[in-house]
């Protein structure tokens, strides 16, 4: 158990700075170096070639495909594509290593200085800096087996798959994250988020972090203030989800506010994050962890990337995000507020936009009622059984004034209980708007009828009395009367 | 002993095409020879004659019914054990390999074995390619056939060792520093290290990747030209692999002619701290070269005189990094901890303290330290940038020269146990192969005769890069002048037929 | 000895004493290699210049998991087992 402050202290004592590494897993069909195939799950050790298993002999080839995908990730993010890129040898012993070292990239990566705006949930945009984006192949995995208690050589161990061994992954590094201030958490999770959405738009990677597919390292460190050098930063691990990201580095500043206001120094560490505990611990402090003795990988060549090649995958980058989001922003008419409340439910606003309704109204029924149902039932918006062009077919059907708002509402019910298409829930549950007079006029007599004292203070001019006669005519309809028109026949009715 | 023992691959070649004899009959006969010599020799470290024998079958029945063959096929051969191969034990020379059996081939293998050539066993080695004398390997060191009380050179002695006492027409060696011309020298031999990049390093148990080539082990230039051209050609799986049609390096030995050819001899490789009788050996190869047309001149490299220290800072290095995988984990040998806890780290620690020997540790530490943060530019950068000279020295000098010549190591075959304590003095045996590896151009070594103390003494001859053919033209010259003088062979001349002489 | 720990090797009192010796002769090689490795000479690491290898993303029959577990030294339920690992991963 660390010691922490509160969050409010911490951020109004220190300026905090971030740095962020992520790796992503490329969605290639075969591994970084070796053609051996990649895919999720299957059998342990049953997709390595000698090279991917690091066999005496063995030698590495540059996946051009994964180079590709690391040149896109690169142009996504404003980078300079190098002119000559070079892998290097990252030397250290660990069992999940079959080479104990890593083929990455040094001081040649293939991409650098680029940046990222990162639109935070309140619309707020913040700039992240990006120092170099580089190709680098992932480590098998180990599985730990605790010993059996009781036996009297019980051994710890652990079991090693090399499938992952050789998977291609580009890391991504930031400049430090300067002026985030207390909203640094924040800033974090939607960075990462971001870099997501991306990546799943570039289509390079699955992108799940619950895969694993997405990595993310977040560094915090804290300064007196802006103005201050740097402080000393520790390196969380494992944390897996964007949600993690925000509470660890909002832990990690709470408790390195805590240890310098009591007088004490930061320790560089490496620390793990605890999603149960949602702490931090410090890992094992090695004394030669710094020294993975790079130098260029002899066995590869360098790889100049054609200026045309480049030219040509820039111009077929899909639209990013936020260029998205302008777009469509604009095309719709949206207000910054509007556009921000229709952010969860973008590409469903879309596909409903594009079956018919209006931008306004489809983003009513999904940011409205539909939120509201996903929500109650613990789901998201995309798991609800109903589609797009289901709700924009509700739409039309309100328009048309065949359905009031409320009777919508019924009708959307009946869509979400697997009735059927709007349509079909409307004519099974004869939920129809009475537009016809005639059977207005009846009901409307009748309740006219019945409350004589009523009529006596409409007659009288209290015109709001209207609205109990109208409801009673609603009841009497079933709520399938539109209650403007009723108001409109019970006053001429009266003749008021 | 069989007379198709002593025979040159070419021959042997033209005989099983005439079909005059059959792949199992020549096979046999050296399978024979091994059991017979090699008990003092000891070139090999296995033997493997039932495959050898089944492979030389299915070339018998291919070539009786009439199927067109490669030149060599039916013609077997030796690996040195760095090379891997598939389902035959596989050690490097080390303890840490021991009874390693490879799940696939090395593409050079792979070659051999589609040209149909069998392969007779595993050739001994200085511990991964770590030395000049063979002294190093874990299993014992290899005789040189000429006195058994010498060493045959290193790192690939038993490569040189069995196609010098007859026990294979050809071998396979390796050359990081000489390790293929070195000991082709010291036994009266031909070695190749062709041009880096010219043959495939996929499946060779890399040493220092940026100086590694596989390359021809034989008797005469011819039979070295023609396995070279089995061997040459891109290789997918190398990085490092040159993409270029392979030349016919056995129409230039043939073609050979040196008239109006500028033949350069280096001023840094000779002179002091040469042998007398190599030097005098040199001279008179050099003569002979004159005599045939050939002009001498004299060029000069300084860099080369930096070449032993940049050498001895890229290989350690780059060593340093290729043995980490040798780590008790997935393959080989692995040493629990007697005492204390049983982890991961301290099992590879004693793993490696345990199965590596003396010269492999001794050169990881200095490459681990030559890498270390904060050494890196003054060390292995520095050592780079001699490369760079190196390469203008050469660049220049094939300018005034077709092809480059010197004497192919200082000394003939020292005695055993003569240089084991002083590591420096081992090392100076490589001071005139080490440029061509840094440079990444060829090199070979032909036996230019015997010194005062009857040992041999190699000729070396290093052309351009890509140019591996010069060199074949002006070995194939020389040697026919130099059999001409001698009145046959080297190794026939003298008697040097497997057993101490 | 700090060097001997970062290559992973075990070694005796006597492999130290004498191994940190040799260490000098890095020094001497270094020393003789500065008087020409001058900052206007740049470094060669490949000794033939080729650039842009690369292979096409086609995969190609993995090794047979009997054959990848073949050597291995403790080989359970297709995976490696590998003793007790302290340090946490880089």
């Amino acid at each position: 158990m660390n010691d922490v402050v509160d969050y409010e202290e911490a951020v109004a004592a220190f300026d905090p700075v971030l740095g962020i590494e992520v790796h992503v897993e490329l969605g290639t069909r075969t591994k970084m170096f070796d053609g051996a195939p990649v895919a999720f799950g299957g059998e342990p050790n049953s997709r390595v070639t000698p090279v991917s298993l690091g066999l005496p002999g063995s030698l590495p080839k540059v996946n051009r495909a994964a180079v590709e995908s690391a040149i896109r990730i690169g142009l996504a993010l404003g980078c300079e594509i190098a002119e000559s890129s070079r892998f290097a040898r990252k030397n250290y012993f660990y069992p999940d290593m079959p080479k104990n070292f890593q083929t990455s990239q040094y001081d040649e990566p293939i991409a650098r200085d680029g940046h990222l705006d990162v639109e935070l949930a309140d619309g707020t945009l913040f700039r992240v800096e990006i120092e170099r984006a580089h190709m680098e192949e992932d480590a098998g995995k180990n599985t730990h087996v605790g010993g059996d208690a009781g036996r009297i050589h019980s051994a710890e161990y652990s079991l090693v798959d090399y499938n992952r061994a050789g998977v291609p992954l580009v890391e991504i590094v930031t400049r430090p994250i300067t002026g985030a201030g207390a909203r640094a958490p924040e800033v974090a999770a939607a960075y990462v988020q971001t870099l997501r959405d991306i990546f799943r738009v570039l289509d390079v990677s699955e992108a799940r972090m619950e895969r694993g597919n997405v990595r993310a390292d977040v560094n915090v460190s804290l300064r007196p203030s802006p103005e201050a050098p740097l402080g000393t930063r520790t390196e969380t691990k494992n944390v897996n989800s964007f949600r993690s990201i925000e509470r660890a580095v909002q832990y990690e500043i709470t408790r390195q506010a805590a240890v310098l206001l009591s007088g004490g120094t930061v320790v560089q560490e490496t620390r793990h994050w605890h999603e149960e505990t949602g702490e931090t611990s410090p890992g094992r402090v090695k004394s030669d962890a710094e020294d993975y003795r790079y130098f260029p990988e002899p066995d590869l060549m360098p790889i100049v990337p054609d200026r045309a090649w480049i030219e040509e995958l820039r111009a077929r980058l899909p639209e990013l995000p936020a260029a998205r989001r302008r777009r469509l922003q604009a095309e719709w008419g949206f207000s910054d507020l509007e556009m921000r409340d229709a952010a969860g439910a973008l590409d469903l606003i879309v596909e409903t936009v594009a079956a018919g309704a209006a931008p306004a109204a489809a983003r009513k029924w999904w940011t409205g009622e539909l939120a509201r149902v996903a929500n109650s039932r613990g789901a998201t918006l995309e798991e609800l059984p109903v589609t797009p062009v289901q709700v924009a077919q509700l739409v039309a059907l309100v328009d048309a004034g065949e359905l009031t708002e409320r009777l919508a509402r019924q009708v959307l019910d009946g869509v979400l209980a697997g009735e059927g298409d709007p349509a079909d829930v409307l004519a099974t549950r004869g939920l129809r708007v009475v537009s016809d007079d005639g059977p207005l006029l009846a009901a409307i007599d009748d309740v006219i009828a019945a409350n004589p004292d009523i009529v006596e203070r409409i007659r009288a001019g209290r015109v709001q009395a209207t609205g109990a006669l109208v409801g009673s005519v609603m009841k009497a309809t079933r709520g399938q009367a539109d209650a403007g028109r009723v108001k409109e026949l019970i006053a001429s009715r009266l003749g008021v | 002993m069989s007379t198709l023992v002593g025979t040159t691959a070419a021959e042997l070649a033209r005989l099983l095409a005439a079909r005059e004899v059959s792949s199992v009959e020549v096979t046999r006969a050296h399978l024979d020879r091994i059991a017979e010599v090699d008990g003092e020799i000891h070139a090999h470290l296995r033997t493997a004659a039932a495959e050898a024998l089944a492979a030389a079958e299915r070339v018998d029945a291919a070539r009786s019914r009439g199927e067109g063959l490669p030149l060599l096929a039916g013609v077997p051969i030796s690996v040195k054990d760095n090379v891997v191969t598939r389902g035959l034990e596989t050690t490097a020379g080390s303890r840490i390999l021991e009874g390693w059996i490879p799940p696939y081939d090395a593409t050079v293998v792979t070659r051999l074995r589609a040209a149909g050539m069998p392969i007779l066993g595993k050739t001994n080695l200085d511990e991964f390619a770590m030395g000049s004398s063979t002294e190093h390997s874990a299993f014992g060191p290899t005789r040189n056939p000429w006195d058994t009380g010498r060493i045959p050179g290193g790192s690939g002695g038993g490569s040189a060792a069995a196609v010098a006492s007859l026990q294979a027409p050809l071998a396979i060696g390796s050359d990081t520093g000489g390790s293929i011309r070195q000991p082709g020298a010291v036994t009266g031999t031909v070695g190749v290290k062709p041009t880096y990049g010219g043959v495939s390093r996929y499946g060779l148990i890399a040493l220092a990747s940026s100086l590694d080539q596989i390359g021809p082990v034989a008797r005469t230039v011819e039979d070295a030209a023609l396995l070279h051209e089995v061997l040459a050609g891109h290789d997918p799986l190398d990085s490092t692999s040159l993409d270029a049609p392979v030349p016919s390096f056995s129409a230039a030995v043939r073609d050979a002619d040196v008239a109006g050819m500028r033949i350069g001899v280096v001023r840094e490789l000779g002179g002091e701290g040469y042998q007398e009788g190599v030097r005098a050996s040199f001279e008179t190869a050099l003569g002979l070269l004159a005599d045939a047309g050939a002009e001498i001149v004299e060029v000069s490299c300084p860099s080369f005189d930096y070449a032993l220290a940049a050498y001895y800072l890229i290989l350690p290095a780059e060593a340093s990094s290729n043995l980490a995988r040798f780590d008790g984990m997935r393959f080989g040998l692995r040493i629990e901890p007697s005492d204390g806890p049983v982890t991961a780290e301290r099992v590879m620690a004693a793993t490696r303290g345990a199965g590596f020997g003396d010269e492999v540790k001794r050169r990881i530490i200095l490459g681990t330290h030559a890498l270390s943060a904060g050494y890196f530019d003054a060390y292995y950068g520095s050592a780079q940038k001699v490369r760079t000279l190196i390469q203008r020295d050469f660049a220049a000098a094939f300018e005034r020269a077709d092809v480059l010549v010197s004497p192919t190591a200082p000394t003939t075959a020292f005695r055993f146990g003569e240089k084991l304590d002083d590591p420096l003095a081992m090392y100076l045996n490589d001071i005139a192969t080490i440029p061509a590896n840094l440079a990444g151009t060829p090199g070979m070594s032909l036996p230019s005769g015997v010194s005062e103390d009857g040992l041999p003494v190699g000729f070396q001859v290093l052309a351009p890069a890509h140019e591996d053919e010069r060199m074949y033209r002006v070995s194939g010259v020389l040697e026919r002048l130099l059999e001409e003088r001698w009145g046959g062979r080297l190794l026939d001349v003298h008697g040097v037929n497997g057993g101490a002489r | 000895m700090r060097v001997a720990a970062l290559a992973r090797i075990e070694l005796t009192e006597a492999e130290i004493d004498r191994l940190a010796g040799e260490l000098d002769v890095i020094a001497s090689a270094v020393a003789r290699v500065s008087e020409v490795a001058t900052p206007d000479v740049p470094a060669t690491s490949h000794p033939v210049p080729m650039s842009n290898v690369m292979r096409d993303d086609v995969p190609v029959t993995p090794l047979p998991v009997a054959d990848v577990l073949a050597a291995a030294p403790d080989a359970r339920d297709g995976q490696f087992g590998v003793p007790q690992i302290l340090e946490e991963d880089a």
